[in-house]
């Protein structure tokens, strides 16, 4: 009977073609934001995911507080130091740790000049490093022991056009505070634009150039097996307190283990979404009062055809049926349309970020709860929009609706 | 023989509210319809004929006194049961076919069984037979838009036999054909009566047709004046 009626809905709609479609508009346009956008959020987060997956859960990385982004310069009495990094590794629970330096600066290759980040290791550290990022070296070789004005480049570094119109070689040369640095390797591309922009030189060197003293800008260590991250994490921030002499609360310094940095960014994602999900759902509201509008008019029109319907015996929840399904139906098409349209746009952005922006971190994902779920609320947001234009109907006289003209 | 009523109209008003005036359409009708006949309902307009006919056919419920369809009194009957009586028990035929626009022939005729809950395939089954009794067997698939105003009114005949109900109610059914069309849509009327034995009961202001009935009853100012029995 359902089945029936759902036919007699498909006959009316397609009556009111041209109705029909501007009221399906309103409701596909709010699905394909809201669809479009919460599979880009979904994939950022899975690459996100993915990342910190690389970096391990067992990793803690320790940071001076700072008001900028890596780089930035820091008071004299915040920065870590290389006391520090050696005080951290002998902590019980400690496996191993690498400090590195994040310094950006003006370089110099044949006639351009750009600000990069320059990134100073260790050539040792260098190797667990690319194991973090999850590249490797594609051209020439990794920095080694000994090497000194030497750099390994990371891959927009290589590429015609991205950064230097021409792209650096390996034997080439670059010059940083004027200095000459031999390149000896390239890397890999890695799924962060920003990280493909690094370039990597020995840490002696990068302080020597940039008259650096004593500092590493950021420590990461691996706790050894056995042990729990978050008390390990504890513990260094109670001995590097007091071995700095700071008091609690005071800290200069942040103690951040993985699971930590990735909480918060999924934080951030969760308010992000749903504040998108706001966005989208006033949309689908403004779709879901457009559809009112037809079925309050359909029943209008139909008067005459409700009178019909009850003379032969319809009772007023047939009526109420049939028209429910109608608007329910108008939703559900809508829906339909815009989780296409969503998938369409999704999968555009995730194209155009892959090809005009380098970054493979925006990739449109669609699992199955909102493809089915955009379906389903539309479903529901059509009927519910239906509701009181269908009670109307079936609440009609039939003496009165046949006498309808 | 004592004959079977099928339907009791006893000391029925019906009084409308236009605005603040009460307009009493019917005033204490009195009328007994007996099972198998054909009674046609003869009158001036204003006289009470399709209020009558509504109150008979459950699509309005008396302000006062009985209408006892098979001896149930209409009025008990709450919204969901009148559909019933509506959709099982009466076929209804108006002078405006009243047919659904967006449904084909069969489709319309198949309509009152789908508020029966009838299966699909029997719905089918049961419409093309009807359709090919009432003569538009091939014309199953034409929408009402696309047939004469005769064909119109056998669709909505057939529509009314598709539950196969005691009688079938029929409010100027020729009201807007032309005279040859609409004296076979006369004939088909009276021939389903006598072939099937349904009640016929038929609003009319012409008397020629009138006159082929068993029996004519004359409304005036919301009563039975005159009962005649065929001349």
């Amino acid at each position: 009977m359902i089945f029936d009626y759902f036919l007699l809905s498909l006959k009316s709609i397609r009556k009111r073609r041209l109705r029909a479609w501007l009221t399906i508009i309103g409701i596909f346009i709010g699905i394909a934001a809201v669809v479009s956008l919460i599979s880009l959020g979904q994939g950022l987060q899975v690459a996100i995911n993915q990342q910190f997956e690389q970096l391990g859960k067992d990793k803690i990385v320790i940071q001076p507080i700072t008001l900028g982004p890596p780089g930035s310069v820091t008071s004299k009495s915040l920065i870590l130091t290389l006391k520090d990094l050696k005080f951290i590794e002998n902590i019980n629970g400690v496996e191993w740790g690498i400090g590195y330096l994040v310094k950006s600066d003006q370089i110099q290759f044949k006639d351009e000049k750009k600000v990069e980040f320059i990134i100073g290791m260790n050539p040792n550290d260098l190797e667990i490093n690319l194991e973090l990022q999850g590249t490797k070296i594609i051209e020439g070789r990794s920095l080694k022991n000994g090497d000194k004005f030497k750099v390994v480049v990371g891959y927009n570094h290589g590429v015609d056009g991205k950064i230097w119109n021409r792209g650096i070689k390996i034997g080439d040369y670059i010059e940083i505070e004027g200095n000459k640095f031999k390149v000896v390797g390239k890397f890999d591309k890695t799924s962060n634009p920003l990280e493909d922009g690094y370039i990597f030189v020995p840490k002696d060197t990068l302080k020597e150039v940039l008259n650096i003293q004593d500092e590493e800008s950021e420590i990461v260590i691996k706790v050894a097996p056995g042990y729990d991250v978050a008390a390990v994490a504890d513990t260094i921030k109670e001995k590097l307190r007091r071995f700095r002499g700071e008091k609690e609360k005071q800290e200069t310094f942040q103690v951040s283990t993985s699971e930590q940095i990735l909480e918060s960014f999924n934080n951030i994602f969760g308010i992000v979404q749903t504040v998108l999900a706001g966005i989208a759902a006033i949309s689908l509201l403004v779709g879901g009062i457009g559809i009112m509008n037809t079925m309050y008019t359909s029943v209008l029109e139909r008067t005459r055809d409700i009178g019909i319907m009850k003379s032969i015996g319809a009772r007023n929840s047939d009526i109420l049926i049939i028209f429910l399904i109608e608007s329910g139906f108008l939703g559900m098409i809508g829906g339909a349309i815009g989780i296409g349209i969503g998938y369409i746009i999704g999968k555009g952005v995730e194209y155009a970020a892959v090809n005009y922006l380098g970054t493979t971190l925006l990739r449109a994902v669609f699992p199955w709860y909102l493809i089915l779920g955009s379906l389903a609320f539309s479903f529901f947001v059509g009927s519910g929009a239906g509701l009181l234009p269908a009670i109307r109907a079936s609440k009609l006289k039939p003496v009165d609706a046949l006498r309808y003209e | 023989m004592e004959k079977k009523k099928v339907i009791e109209i006893k000391d029925v008003w019906k009084i409308y509210q236009i605005d603040l005036v009460e307009y009493a359409a019917l005033r204490g009708a009195n009328l007994d319809v007996y099972k198998g006949e054909f009674l046609a309902i003869m009158g001036a307009s204003g006289s009470g004929k399709s209020t009558i006919l509504n109150n008979v056919g459950a699509l309005d419920v008396p302000t006062k006194g009985q209408v006892l369809l098979e001896g149930i009194d209409i009025a008990t009957l709450d919204e969901s049961d009148l559909a019933q009586v509506r959709g099982r028990k009466i076929g209804f035929v108006f002078q405006a076919f009243n047919l659904i626009t967006s449904l084909n022939a069969l489709e319309n005729v198949m309509l009152p069984m789908t508020f029966q809950g009838i299966s699909r395939r029997e719905k089918i089954e049961r419409a093309t037979r009807l359709l090919n009794l009432v003569g538009l067997g091939d014309r199953l698939n034409n929408l009402p838009g696309e047939l004469s105003g005769g064909e119109r009114q056998r669709v909505a005949i057939a529509r009314a036999l598709s539950n196969d109900p005691e009688v079938i109610l029929a409010d100027e059914p020729t009201g807007n054909l032309d005279s040859k069309t609409g004296k076979e849509i006369i004939e088909l009327l009276k021939k389903l009566q006598k072939e099937q034995g349904k009640t016929l009961i038929m609003v009319t202001h012409d008397l020629n047709i009138a006159k082929q009935a068993d029996r004519i009853a004359q409304l005036s100012d919301g009563k039975v004046i005159k009962i005649s029995n065929k001349i």
